[in-house]
């Protein structure tokens, strides 16, 4: 490589959303997503708006900085909010300028769900992605309201007694453009879809499981392995909803035993462990959007 | 009363600042606790998770600070005592049910591990600077008390006194711990249950048809009815009269203010607490408070070795303010010199109560460590010129 090819790369590299070297746990699915998230986005250099999390923690200090883009750091509860604020400027002015919310589940499921949730009956022109690793791991493993039933936190140390919430669905019923899941182990599926939401106007949202090895108690080198588990076992849905209303199924479960999920991960050693209902769930879950897909199944074009 | 058993965890133990107040809670009979997970404060409600099922506590993560202070709220209006944790940020989002306590007269504990800021500031580092927003955080006119621990043991002990003042004075009670005392482990005194004080809920005996929830008949504040009792019933943020209906006129708001503030500057004489060294005879008096009291207690060593007469005065309870021992010092001493973790806030007070009498030294640190305790002596050498 020339010289000057080198340097290519390197200003490349730090042109891009997530620089190389960060401080990152080994095997964090959020970091695998902000590269891939890079490379749907080709060349386009958006603007992230990014609350208290994981994500907060990877911009690190100057001036090894691991965001190669302009970053907010909103306050917990207001990545949409301060979002709303960004995109209407950007669209008064002109300009074309891709806003992004890029939240964890805490910031999503919790104290962000009112600005979240206003920001999509507004149908504010952004693209929020929440990377949900089930947990606050930035304050040391808290369970959130996407934590698992039967998953053992600091705060649930018999285990979480209730089941995630399931914030597709109620997106869904925001009638927000577009809304889907992405998997770290479906790499076209991923793609696609971070190109689906670009192409659209209004609100959208990406909803990721993210793998989190220092909360999951799992290894690092099992993260993507888990993921595609999660989808094979149905666990995980890959799907994509129209308008809130027209559901496209992405991939199905194929069999694979919930319990090669659940063994690799010691958060789910606890007393409070039900793989009956965790199944139970699972088989309501794949009924609802069975019939949602074949009742109000999405365009061809779409 | 003496404490339910049930909360005691009798015996010495080494334990983190964090740790030692949650022990305290339980130690004075807390059951309800509901919090956020947010640094350096989240192992004291961590703590609680675990030991309250022994005791048939409800500890609850909310979905933000908002909810954790509103939840705490409604609790106490059971009669349970509750209580809530948090540091910076969520003590913000605090401020506007922290102001319906005080309005409503609930008894509650708030506990704020204080850390760097403004905004997200240094989450893992040390700060003092939450002490205004503590005293003036929720609008409108309000008096409430705030303790401030300077080890793990007081850790233990003050949040059982936070627990006894909020039931006494029935008003929200804030234990302003720091990020260095919430993380320093050292040894804590955990005494048996009988040898613990706690005050109980002063639940009334009226006739079901004659109560009302905010009549006083002369006394500071009104009995308690618990939700749920039988009692007719209403409490409100609003403006109310004795019945606690709302009342929309200047009478009503100067009588129900009035009495809210009253209750606390009435009793501050017996609220205010503070530990001097020294002080006798003294042209230098350090008032500290928090981790800094500890750096500020060898400045006043180093001082002395030095020939100068300086004595600590150390705030245990921070609000309401001690004026009345300030004014008496400042008529007999140099100067004041008050290190803290902030730009300037308790010194703005001392100097209202020294009024010109003595000099005031403001030692200001911005937060993320303590001050050097040789500032601190410089400054004292320099007032004592």
């Amino acid at each position: 490589m020339t010289t000057s090819a080198y340097l290519r790369e390197q200003r490349d590299l730090a042109d891009g959303i997530l620089r190389p070297g960060n401080t990152n746990c080994a095997g964090c699915g959020m970091s695998i997503g902000l590269q891939w998230l890079e490379q749907a986005l080709e060349n386009e250099r958006p603007t992230l708006c990014i609350p208290a999390c994981c994500g907060i923690v990877t911009a690190g200090s100057f001036p090894t900085s691991a965001y190669g883009v302009p970053t907010v750091a909103t306050t917990f509860a207001s990545s949409a909010a301060v979002a709303t604020g960004v995109a209407s400027v950007y669209a008064m002015n002109g300009e074309k300028d891709l806003t992004i919310c890029w939240t964890g589940d805490g910031g999503t499921y919790d104290i962000g769900v009112a600005t979240l949730s206003a920001a999509a009956e507004r149908n504010e022109d952004l693209l929020y992605v929440c990377y949900d690793n089930e947990i606050y791991g930035n304050t040391g493993g808290q369970r959130s309201s996407a934590t698992p039933r039967g998953v053992k936190t600091s705060t649930t140390p018999k285990g979480k007694a209730e089941p995630k919430k399931d914030m597709m669905a109620i997106m869904a019923a925001h009638r927000i453009p577009y809304a889907a899941t992405l998997s770290v182990a479906h790499r076209e599926d991923f793609l696609r879809k971070v190109r689906t939401a670009r192409r659209t106007k209004g609100f959208r949202f990406l909803l990721m499981l993210s793998p989190c090895p220092t909360g999951w108690k799992s290894e690092p080198e099992d993260s993507v392995d888990l993921i595609l588990t999660a989808v094979r076992c149905g666990l995980f849905p890959l799907y994509e909803v129209f308008e809130g209303r027209r559901y496209r199924i992405n991939a199905r479960p194929d069999g694979e035993p919930l319990e090669s999920y659940i063994s690799r991960q010691r958060r789910y050693r606890s007393e409070l462990l039900d793989l009956d209902a965790l199944r139970a769930g699972i088989e309501a879950q794949w009924a609802y959007l069975e019939a949602m897909e074949r009742t109000f199944p999405a365009g061809e074009h779409e | 009363m003496r404490a339910d058993p049930a909360g005691v965890l009798t015996g010495v133990h080494y334990l983190d600042g964090d740790f030692a107040c949650g022990e305290g809670a339980m130690a004075a009979g807390c059951r309800f606790v509901a919090g956020y997970p947010i640094t350096p404060s989240t192992e004291v409600v961590e703590r609680i998770a675990r030991r309250f099922p022994r005791m048939g506590g409800t500890f609850v993560q909310m979905e933000d600070e908002l909810a954790s202070m509103a939840a705490v709220v409604g609790a106490s209006w059971t009669g349970t005592k509750s209580m809530t944790v948090t540091s910076g940020p969520g003590f913000s989002l605090m401020m506007e049910n922290i102001g319906l306590a005080v309005m409503m007269e609930t008894p509650c504990v708030v506990v704020n591990v204080q850390r760097g800021g403004p905004s997200t500031g240094l989450p893992t580092m040390v700060g003092q600077a939450d002490m205004m927003q503590a005293r003036w955080g929720s609008h409108g006119d309000y008096e409430l008390i705030a303790l401030c621990p300077q080890s793990p043991q007081e850790a233990f002990d003050l949040t059982i006194d936070a627990f006894n003042l909020s039931e006494q004075y029935r008003v929200p009670v804030l234990v302003m711990m720091d990020e260095c005392v919430g993380h320093m482990t050292e040894k804590v005194i955990v005494r048996p249950a009988e040898d613990i004080e706690v005050v109980p809920r002063r639940l009334t005996a009226a006739p079901r048809g004659e109560f009302q929830p905010y009549r006083v008949d002369g006394r500071p504040v009104p009995e308690f009815a618990r939700a749920g009792d039988g009692y007719r019933f209403h409490t409100t943020g609003l403006t109310h009269d004795e019945r606690g209906y709302p009342v929309m006129n200047a009478e009503c708001q100067e009588k129900c203010v009035r009495r809210l503030v009253d209750k606390i500057r009435g009793s501050a004489e017996q609220i205010v607490r503070f530990e001097e060294e020294g002080t006798e005879g003294a042209d230098i008096v350090v008032v500290c408070y928090g981790i800094t009291a500890r750096v500020a207690r060898l400045a006043v060593h180093l001082a002395r070795e030095r020939g100068v007469k300086a004595g600590v005065l150390r705030l245990v309870v921070v609000w309401p303010f001690p004026e009345q021992r300030i004014r008496e010092l400042a008529r007999h001493i140099r100067a004041f010199v008050v290190p803290e973790i902030n730009y300037g806030q308790i010194v703005l007070e001392v100097e209202r109560c020294a009024a010109g009498q003595a000099a005031v030294v403001p030692v200001p640190h911005g937060g993320g460590g303590v001050h050097d305790p040789s500032a601190i002596c410089q400054s004292i050498l320099r007032a004592a010129q």
